[in-house]
């Protein structure tokens, strides 16, 4: 068994763990690679079609190829999509920093979405090695009301077994990928053809490394035009993967405060 | 990343982790670690030092994992975390974890994920009380392979003397657990000493290795191919044409048609096929990978079930374990915990305190209460059978976790089977009229047949049907239903979903005295929630059936015998199961009556047919000793 099969049986184990622990499940798909390769291994894990709702928070502002590429495959791959639209801008914290704010209207589709549907569990893609206050995630991060994140007093959380259950007016986030480097996905792309967003190739020396919002997610130089590109390109660089993401570097603790009132 | 990194499919990465006494230097030492292997990507670095300089130190290395503004400010580490980075020889992931012991929950969290460790001594504080509690529990965890290293070897005179004194009381320490580090080393995490090959031109007495010299020398820990094959059941999925079970392997290979035992009971069955849902086709899958089969015979499956091969687990009520307790209440004998045990869940007590041990003086004492952070060896009891292998080589069934409401408070190891080690079967009181004597006398044995269904699903009426059946058959019977329970056991509680879970709970308590007298007890309560039926089925153990009385909402609704509907959908009825609240059908009920197919008469007798099969007396289903 190499690398990559350890960790996808482990990701399957996860994901089997959250459908049986939590009452109503959903997935978040932002459309990104990551959470390409999250469907990919939800649809192993439950041996054909995902039998929770997946949600994208729609913004208004992701990029055309972005929804089209959503469009396709959300018959392609059988989902049941719910493409709710996030509440508007005015509706958050004015405090925050430009970026972070358009940010931040995420997190507040994500509890509008928590409390029309009444999930208690989302699923979210993330990556211990994107950013350092995600390295300090659980694979089942218990949540507040509001969705806040109490990093201070974290439950403890080995062998496999997780804090599944969140008290009755909260939810739980699981995160199946949060083992997983960028270069692994990149590296499980390309053994199992998984598509992703077109975005992610260099077009006229510029390319995608991570995708978010139109305006506030930058391309990087590049001239990676295949997974192979891409893959070399990541072994020859020191840039950190979001570079390209305003809202991370607005301040020292942008993304902490992001993190800590519900964002993914 | 490092391009050196030749095999892309390669091994997985070495997992380490970082562990010690408070500001020994454990983050200093990983910040370092990957400044020195050029792993810190563009940008850090300048990070760091503004970071430090706002906070008025020169360079703090540790904010590179200390990212939370609390750990930069207080200056230590509140949570685990992890990174990556590569030597010439591997990759690995570096887990840090905290030292201080307010935290010592997170840094089991990290440790259980490790292969290998560092355990990090300041050299001018030695031994220090964390640096003990990390290392007896790295030994508890079983992560054995450890390198020592003797930090801020740079601030003390003389650092040869004092390195040979605090390797000997290190070495002497982690001898009294059992185990032998691969090399203890000094080194300056802040100043880059002896991290990696050539800085030790600051320590000219030392001649051993560098400490990334010495983690590519531990061993990985190898995945357990070998060995008779263990397969906890995490879930079961119905498909039209059949049924899957899924789980991962934890020890072993299982081929199709290898014929395989579950437990507990032992019953044997065969691989039919390895599905994955897509077309290639799998006939054999080993240790670490999360499957799906089907097997040949419709045996009673369900999560938490083991299918092994070879030798089989143990089967019993009760185990002796080695606990460690990371709850600010502490435990007591006789507290009631939930018990995972690989993907089993069960409602246990704790029988005995034996011991509670020190970890700082390595010795053990009576004692009638486990602190938080405590270590101690239990006795730990359950209705329901454990299914279980002794903890060595750290297979997923013979360790787990404790929790109570609803949040993990405590991790255990399975040393023995607590009833077969006294030589006797631990029962408190000798009760002196025994089960199989009831048994004998009734003609039957006891139980709970626990009906769940929407309301208007009928489950009164054919409870108080079977009631009258089994009455006349000359059997001993009674019904529990809201009508005798909520007006007097329950009157305190509402319909709010703890309450709701509160009701359920005691009725299942109840229903367990009347079953122990030896009656067949018939429940009739909607509820609702899997995980409180499930909590029932803990409480009542082997005698529990649980029987969805089925009917479609549209059609309770048409009934509506109580008029509840009409007043739900008015809004009368706040938190109404079916219209404002949920019901959660059974996923792999022990009986399902469809009451809108079968008239009462046909439902009766499907449901004494399955009395008749279970609770005959020596059937096959044995009661729980405890
Ligand atoms: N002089 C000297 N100071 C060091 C060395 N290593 C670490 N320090 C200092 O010791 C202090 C504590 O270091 P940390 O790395 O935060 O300690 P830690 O072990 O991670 O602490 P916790 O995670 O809170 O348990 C910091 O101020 C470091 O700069 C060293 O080799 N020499
Ligand atoms: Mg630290």
């Amino acid at each position: 068994m190499n690398h990559l099969d350890a960790l996808e049986a482990e990701s399957i184990f996860i994901l089997r763990e959250a459908y049986h622990q939590l009452n109503k499940p959903a997935m978040l798909w932002s459309v990104g690679k990551d959470s390409n390769v999250m469907i990919w291994l939800a649809r192993k894990a439950f041996v054909g079609a995902i039998p929770f709702p997946v949600v994208h928070l729609d913004t208004g502002k992701e990029f055309a190829e972005t929804y089209a590429f959503r469009d396709r495959y959300v018959p392609e791959w059988g989902l049941d999509l719910i493409g709710d639209a996030c509440p508007p801008i005015e509706t958050v914290d004015p405090s925050l920093p430009p970026a972070s704010r358009f940010a931040a209207r995420k997190s507040r589709g994500l509890t509008q979405a928590l409390e029309r549907h009444g999930f208690d569990g989302i699923i979210a893609g993330i990556r211990r090695d994107e950013q350092s206050t995600r390295a300090k995630e659980r694979v089942f991060s218990p949540r507040g009301a509001d969705g806040v994140w109490d990093f201070r007093d974290q439950p403890p959380e080995f062998w496999h077994q997780f804090n599944a259950r969140a008290p009755r007016d909260a939810h739980v986030r699981v995160h199946p990928l949060l083992q997983w480097t960028e270069r692994d996905i990149w590296l499980y792309i390309q053994r199992e053809g998984i598509p992703v967003v077109p975005l992610y190739f260099a077009r006229d020396g510029k390319r995608f490394r991570s995708l978010g919002e139109e305006g506030i997610t930058h391309p990087i130089d590049s001239n990676a035009a295949t997974i192979d590109d891409i893959i070399a390109e990541l072994d020859a660089t020191t840039a950190p993967e979001r570079q390209g993401r305003a809202m991370d570097h607005e301040a020292e603790d942008a993304f902490e405060r992001l993190r800590e009132s519900g964002y993914m | 990343m490092n391009s050196t990194i030749e095999n892309q499919h390669g091994a997985r990465p070495y997992p380490i982790v970082i562990a010690g006494h408070v500001d020994h230097g454990k983050s200093t030492l990983v910040g370092r670690l990957l400044y020195e292997t050029a792993s810190l990507p563009d940008g850090k670095l300048e990070e760091l030092k503004r970071t430090s300089e706002k906070r008025g130190a020169d360079m703090e290395w540790a904010f590179a994992l200390d990212a939370l503004q609390m750990e930069r400010d207080q200056g230590i580490t509140l949570d685990t975390t992890r990174v990556w980075f590569a030597s010439d020889a591997r990759t690995y992931v570096i887990i840090d974890a905290p030292g201080h012991k307010e935290f010592l929950r997170n840094m089991i969290t990290g440790a259980a994920a490790a292969d290998g460790a560092v355990l990090v001594v300041d050299a001018v504080e030695g031994l220090s009380e964390q640096t003990r509690s990390h290392a007896y529990l790295l030994a508890l965890l079983g992560v054995r392979q450890v390198v020592v290293a003797v930090n801020k070897i740079d601030k003390v005179d003389g650092g040869e003397y004092r390195f040979a004194s605090v390797r000997d009381d290190v070495v002497d320490y982690l001898g009294g657990i059992g185990i032998e580090p691969h090399v203890v080393l000094p080194l300056s995490a802040k100043h880059g000493h002896n991290l990696v090959a050539d800085q030790t031109s600051a320590l000219p007495w030392w001649s051993g290795p560098s400490l990334l010299e010495a983690l590519d020398a531990l061993p990985v820990r190898p995945i357990q191919l070998e060995g008779d094959l263990r397969l906890p059941v995490q879930d079961l999925y119905r498909r039209p044409d059949k049924r899957l079970i899924v789980g991962r392997i934890e020890r072993g290979r299982v081929r199709v048609g290898d014929t395989l035992s579950v437990w507990p009971g032992g019953r044997s069955a065969k691989v039919v096929s390895l599905e994955t849902g897509s077309d290639d086709t799998r006939i054999a899958a080993a240790a670490g990978q999360s499957i799906a089969l089907t097997l040949d015979d419709e045996l009673f499956v369900e999560r938490g079930h083991v299918l092994a091969a070879g030798d089989p687990p143990v089967e019993g009520n009760a185990i002796r374990a080695r606990l460690f307790w990371l709850d600010r209440t502490p435990l007591r004998a006789g507290d009631t915990l939930t018990l995972r045990l690989a993907t089993a869940s069960h409602q246990v007590v704790v029988e005995r305190l034996d011991t509670v041990i020190d970890v700082q003086t390595l010795s053990e004492h009576d004692a009638d209460a486990v602190p938080n952070n405590g270590i101690a060896d239990v006795v730990l009891r359950s209705r329901s059978k454990l299914v279980f292998d002794l903890a060595e080589g750290g297979i997923a069934t013979g360790r787990g976790a404790l929790v109570r409401d609803d949040r993990i408070v405590g991790g255990f190891t399975v040393a023995q089977a607590a009833d077969v080690a006294d030589g006797r079967v631990l029962i408190p009181v000798d009760h002196s009229v025994g089960a199989g004597e009831r048994a004998a006398a009734n003609g039957h044995q006891g139980g709970v047949l626990w009906l769940t269904g929407l309301s208007g699903s009928g489950k009164s009426t054919l409870a108080m049907a079977l009631q009258r059946r089994l009455f006349d058959r000359g059997q001993q019977v009674y019904v529990l239903d809201g009508d005798n329970i909520r007006g007097g056991l329950n009157k305190d509680l509402g319909f709010s979903p703890d309450d709701r879970s509160e009701n359920i709970r005691r009725i299942a308590e109840a229903a367990r005295l009347f079953a122990d007298a030896g009656f067949i007890v018939v429940t009739a309560f909607i509820s609702p929630y899997r995980e409180d039926r499930h909590n029932a089925r803990a409480i009542i153990g082997d005698g529990f059936q649980e029987v969805f009385v089925k009917a479609g909402l549209d059609a309770c609704e048409s009934r509506d015998p109580k008029g509840l509907y009409v007043r739900a959908r008015s809004g009368e009825i706040p938190e109404f199961t079916g219209i404002t609240a949920p019901y959660e059908e059974p996923q792999d009920p022990d009986l399902t009556v469809d009451t809108e197919a079968l008239s009462l008469d046909a439902a009766l007798n499907v449901l004494i047919g399955q009395i008749d099969r279970v609770y005959a007396t020596g059937g096959d289903r044995e009661r729980a000793s405890g």
